[in-house]
Formats: C-alpha cells, sequence, structure tokens
C-alpha cells in the first residue's frame, strides 16, 4: 500500500510499504477514505517532536471501511463505514470505563518512556511518536485500528466523508476544550488560534450557552472563517494588543473562559535532555508558552483556563503569581474522543454542524508532501488539508 | 502505578524504620520479617515466614537497617520491587498467577515454565546467544487471593526467590498487584549471560512484565506494534 513515511525536518514521502494485518484478536483494518493533517502534525513534520522514527507513518484523523475483523471483534463486519478516534484506548480500564479515553493504561506498549517523563502512562495516538505507542498513522491506504471493538463510531453511508472525518479529532478537542470552560449563561469565552480546532471550540461555546465568543489568530483567512462560520468577534493580534483587546471587549473584566487552541506542539519535548537542544531549533511561527502567558493575564478573576493545544514537555517564564492571585482554574488533557464522538455525530447527521466548512484542500494521498507544504507556510489560504488515498 | 526500588535500603543514613516496616507489611507480620531478614536474603525472609512460629529479636532501630542493608545489600543480589493496580478483582488475578504455566505469555524472559506439583515447577529463562538458563523452583507459602511466595531449590542455575500480593484497592479500582523479586547473580561464565539477561534495568523489566499482565488480565491482549507496516 501506499502511505505518507516522515524521514526527518520537513521530509515526509509516499512510500509503498507492506499492508496492515491483524496482530492482535480485538483488531481491525480499515481502509481509508480520507484522512486529514491536524495542526500537531505540523510538528512531527518540522522535526519538533523525539521518538518519531525515520520510516514512521503519520496521520491521526481519519476514517474508512472495514476490511478485515479480528476474533474478538464482534461488533464490526467487513464493509462498514467508521470514523476511528485519535487515541487509542482499550475500554477496559479504569480511565476508559470513566470517559477518560486519553489516559488509558493499556493502549501504549511503550508506557515506561511516559512513566519516566510525565510518572504516569497515557493512552497511544495513531502515527504520532513511540513516546505515544509508536503505533503506524493514518495517512495511508490501510491501517491497522487496536481495540475496533470499542475505539471507532459507525456511520451511514449517505453522507460525504468531509462531513464526519472531523469527529475523529478535531471537533472533539475543540468540543471538551469548551465543556471544560464549564460555560454559564452570559458568559464570555475567548479561543486562541482559529484554525479548525479553534473553530470547532467557538460553535461548541456557543451551543453550550456562551453569549459572546472571541477568536483570536494572525490569518485574515481564518479570521473571516471565525466571523463567518463560527459567528466569533475577532482579533488579529499582529494588529492590536489581544490582552488590551480581550479588556476592552469585556467591559474591562477581562473574558470568563480562555480556550488555548494554538495546538503547537514545537515544546512537545520527549526528555530532558532533548530540552535545550530543542529550544535552540525553534523557530515557531507562534510562540505558545507565549498564548498560555497571555491567557493567564487576560482571563478575569476566578476564570477558567482550558487548554486543548498540546504541551509535551517543559515551558518557560510563566507567570505563575498572577494565575494564583486571580485565583485561575488550569483544565486540560487530550481529548477523550470515545466520550464525544456519537454525540458529536448526531449533531451532523441532524444538520445542526456542518464542519466540512473548514476544508480548504483536497488532494490525492500521493500530494501528502505538496499538502504539508502548504499548510506549515500557510501558502493558498490553507486551513485544512484532507487526503484521498 | 507506583514503584520504587528495594534498592533504598542501602542509602544507609535515609532508611528509616519506616522502610523495614514497609518490607514488613509486604509480606505481613513484621517480627518474623525481621527474623528472616537475619539469614540475609529475601528467600530468608520468605522461608521464615513459610516455616512460621517465629520469636520477635529485640533489635534496635539503627541495627535493623543495618541488618536490612545487609541482607538486602545490592551487591550480592538485584532487589526489585514494582505495584501495579489492576482493575480486576483478586481472585481472579490470583487465579492466572497462581498457574505458573500462564508467566511466560507476559514475562518476555521467560521460554516456560512447567508445572510438577503443587508445590514445585521447572522455569527456563531465555539467555543470550540461544542458551537457556534452568531451575525448580517451590512454593513456599499460598494464601488463596492473598498471597503467593517462591523459591529456587538448590543447585539453581540463578537462585532466586520472590513473592506476589494481591491487595484489594481503595474505592472502585480493583487490586493492588504488588511483587517482589531477588536474583542472585550466578558466578563465572554464566554471570555475564545472566546481566545481559536482565538487562540494566531489572526494575524497568519486571515493570514491564507487570503492564504487560495487566494488559492481559484488562484487555484480554497485550498492546503491541511488532510487524506493523513501516517506510525505509
Ligand atoms: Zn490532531
Ligand atoms: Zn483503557
Amino acid at each position: 500500500m501506499k502511505a505518507v513515511c516522515w524521514h526527518g525536518a520537513n521530509d515526509v514521502r509516499v512510500e509503498t510499504v507492506p499492508d496492515p494485518k491483524i496482530i492482535n484478536p480485538r483488531d481491525a483494518i480499515v481502509k481509508i477514505t480520507s484522512t486529514a493533517i491536524c495542526g500537531s502534525d505540523l510538528h512531527i513534520y518540522g522535526g519538533y517532536i523525539p521518538t518519531v522514527q525515520s520510516g514512521d507513518i503519520i496521520g491521526h484523523e481519519f476514517m474508512g471501511e472495514v476490511v478485515d475483523v479480528g476474533n474478538a471483534v464482534s461488533n464490526l463486519k467487513i464493509g462498514d463505514r467508521v470514523v476511528v478516534p485519535s487515541m487509542i484506548g482499550c475500554g477496559n480500564c479504569h480511565y476508559c470505563q470513566r470517559d477518560m479515553w486519553s489516559l488509558c493504561d493499556n493502549s501504549n506498549q511503550n508506557g515506561w518512556m511516559e512513566e519516566k517523563l510525565f510518572g504516569s502512562i497515557t493512552s497511544a495516538i495513531y502515527g504520532y511518536s513511540h513516546t505515544f505507542g509508536g503505533y503506524a498513522g493514518g495517512q495511508a491506504e490501510y491501517v491497522r485500528v487496536p481495540f475496533a471493538d470499542v475505539g471507532v463510531v459507525k456511520v451511514p453511508k449517505d453522507i460525504p466523508d468531509e462531513k464526519l472525518l472531523f469527529i475523529s479529532d478535531a471537533i472533539p478537542t475543540g468540543y471538551m476544550g469548551a465543556e471544560l470552560c464549564d460555560i454559564k449563561p452570559g458568559d464570555t469565552v475567548a479561543v486562541w488560534g482559529c484554525g479548525a480546532v479553534g473553530q470547532f471550540a467557538m460553535i461548541s461555546a456557543y451551543m453550550m450557552g456562551a453569549e459572546k465568543v472571541i477568536g483570536i489568530d494572525r490569518f485574515p483567512e481564518r479570521l473571516e472563517m471565525a466571523k463567518n462560520f463560527a459567528k466569533a468577534e475577532i482579533i488579529n493580534y499582529e494588529e492590536v494588543d489581544a490582552g488590551e483587546a480581550l479588556k476592552e471587549m469585556t467591559g474591562g473584566r477581562g473574558p470568563d473562559a480562555c480556550i488555548d487552541a494554538v495546538g503547537l506542539e514545537a515544546h512537545g519535548v520527549g526528555f530532558e535532555d532533548f530540552y535545550d537542544q530543542t529550544k535552540q531549533k525553534l523557530r515557531l511561527e507562534t510562540d505558545r508558552p507565549h498564548v498560555l502567558r497571555q491567557m493567564m493575564l487576560a482571563c478575569r478573576k476566578g476564570g477558567t483556563l482550558s487548554i486543548m493545544g498540546v504541551y509535551g514537555g517543559f515551558v518557560d517564564k510563566i507567570p505563575f503569581g498572577a494565575a494564583f492571585n486571580k485565583g485561575l482554574t488550569f483544565r486540560m488533557g487530550q481529548m477523550h474522543g470515545q466520550k464525544y464522538m456519537h454525540k458529536l455525530l448526531e449533531l451532523v447527521l441532524d444538520g445542526k454542524l456542518d464542519p466540512s466548512v473548514v476544508v480548504s484542500h483536497q488532494l490525492p494521498l500521493e500530494q501528502a508532501p505538496h499538502g504539508y507544504h502548504i499548510f506549515q507556510q500557510k501558502e493558498d489560504n490553507c486551513i485544512k488539508v484532507v487526503l484521498k488515498p | 502505578m507506583a514503584s520504587s526500588s528495594g534498592n533504598e535500603l542501602s542509602k544507609g543514613q535515609g532508611a528509616e524504620a519506616g522502610e523495614t516496616e514497609r518490607w514488613a507489611s509486604l509480606v505481613g507480620g513484621g517480627a518474623m520479617v525481621l527474623m528472616g531478614l537475619s539469614q540475609r536474603s529475601l528467600r530468608g525472609v520468605l522461608m521464615a515466614l513459610a516455616g512460621g512460629g517465629l520469636v520477635y529479636q529485640g533489635v534496635t532501630k539503627q541495627s535493623t537497617i543495618q541488618q536490612a542493608q545487609e541482607a538486602i545489600g545490592i551487591n550480592k543480589s538485584i532487589k526489585v520491587e514494582k505495584t501495579v493496580t489492576i482493575n480486576k478483582p483478586a481472585d481472579e488475578l490470583y487465579r492466572f498467577w497462581h498457574d505458573f504455566e500462564n508467566l511466560p505469555r507476559f514475562m518476555k524472559h521467560l521460554k516456560s515454565v512447567t508445572v510438577q506439583n503443587d508445590k514445585r515447577s521447572h522455569w527456563i529463562a531465555n539467555a543470550p546467544l540461544d542458551s537457556s538458563v534452568e531451575w525448580d523452583a517451590d512454593i513456599l507459602e499460598d494464601r488463596e487471593n492473598e498471597f503467593i511466595s517462591w523459591a529456587s531449590v538448590e543447585g539453581a542455575d540463578v537462585e532466586n526467590s520472590g513473592f506476589i500480593r494481591f491487595k484489594k484497592a481503595p474505592g472502585d479500582r480493583g487490586t493492588e498487584v504488588k511483587v517482589v523479586l531477588e536474583y542472585s547473580p550466578p558466578g563465572g561464565a554464566l554471570a555475564a549471560a545472566f546481566a545481559k539477561l536482565f538487562g540494566e534495568e531489572p526494575e524497568q523489566q519486571i515493570g514491564d512484565d507487570l503492564r504487560r499482565f495487566k494488559m492481559l488480565m484488562e484487555a484480554g491482549e497485550i498492546a503491541t506494534t511488532e510487524g506493523q507496516p513501516k517506510g525505509g
């Protein structure tokens, strides 16, 4: 089959590799019909994520058709159309059973790395480094889906992929970002980052009762989408001081909740050893601790910070005194896709949400290197790339 | 998941009575453990426990620590202590472990375990260069759904002993499973093979084994990526 393989910074290649096969009884093999490049894939692409090995197949947002199932999978059959969540959960551990799927105890077979790094083991993620399990990703013609009997959601056949694909990753990430804000009627929610996750966070915030939603970014096409699609007020932080603007827009109080949807994982540094080296290497388009700092200063007293942009290692010079003295609440984590997917599918089927709006580019899988390039460089007004194997 | 090394006991001054008590509580019955420690090995502790009916030796706190250091010092043997919480009831876990022939399914270094009778079993472990090391082990103590201890019998290639304890976790969290193992590296040519066998971090290896045990018990299979496609 053809697959997108990583070979070093800014070097992804579409290669011919062996087809995946059933390894464990709870596996399924899915023939991919659509797969997206996620903002966080850019940091693998840029070479900032340690323990990605040359030749690794990447990609964690995908859907397709079941073509084979292991003998312990009784609820899926060949021909079923499915969306697969980006986090791999076993469904049986303490965390999965309490709907905290991204904290799964059993899916990450390289747990010892995380245990050293985080003190505990979190779930595996498709195509996202060996620290996160080393599973082959979904930017390929076929993918092996472990624990397929609990993770995936079956979807009807008569709806285009583009309306369903983001139930895998971007929508639940945005939705959970809003849910963590514990929104009360009348609240104002500010969202940093107006990519796909930010768009879905803004829409979700309105659904949960926010009165005003403010989107912050620097790319005009994303801000335009925040205004038209998510009905948000907008701040271009290159034109105005975002902190000052937020104060002005909220009667001097600051937003009740702030969502970090920037998703820059470039500080997702695996091991302390990599820290200084990586820090020197970073030439980020949006420096992420800057967003965290800005959120801590902009948020109203007693407000909530919801952090969905992924952090992997260490961040420097965080104004902790501000957070402490203002009594802020921090909520964060990798999203628990399996908890939200069915509900989100309903919203799409009921016509209450049309996620296809965020797709700016559809390319054949073979053109993945071009897709990565224009997404990274934000060329051609690129917001979201969908690859078609 | 918590983990700490039995080697802590060799840190000298830092070792307070708390740690001795911790060791004592592992096997339940402090006095007997202290007695056992004077036999200078975990095996001694376990044998003493199994023997039962021992009398507490009046020892001061400091000399107890010294005894512990001597008995469990890292110079002579490798000590590993690891705990994992498994989302299953103790009886289920106990039954699976008690059939030692199941152990090679998640303990990577074991080639096979053959149970000979309700006390004795024969163990074969993989060693480098296609060789293997073998030993017979006896169950020393067996408390249903709670505790199993075992030790190799005389003449083992690798003298070893250990115990596993199953304890209900607080709340609705399943069972806390603790394993303590001790290996005495053999001398001569076998020593080098032995060092490779258990790697530089035996603690991590036992941790990985226990995690695979947990996966097998909770998820019914062991997560792996072996055999998946990769580009070149
Ligand atoms: Zn993603
Ligand atoms: Zn789980």
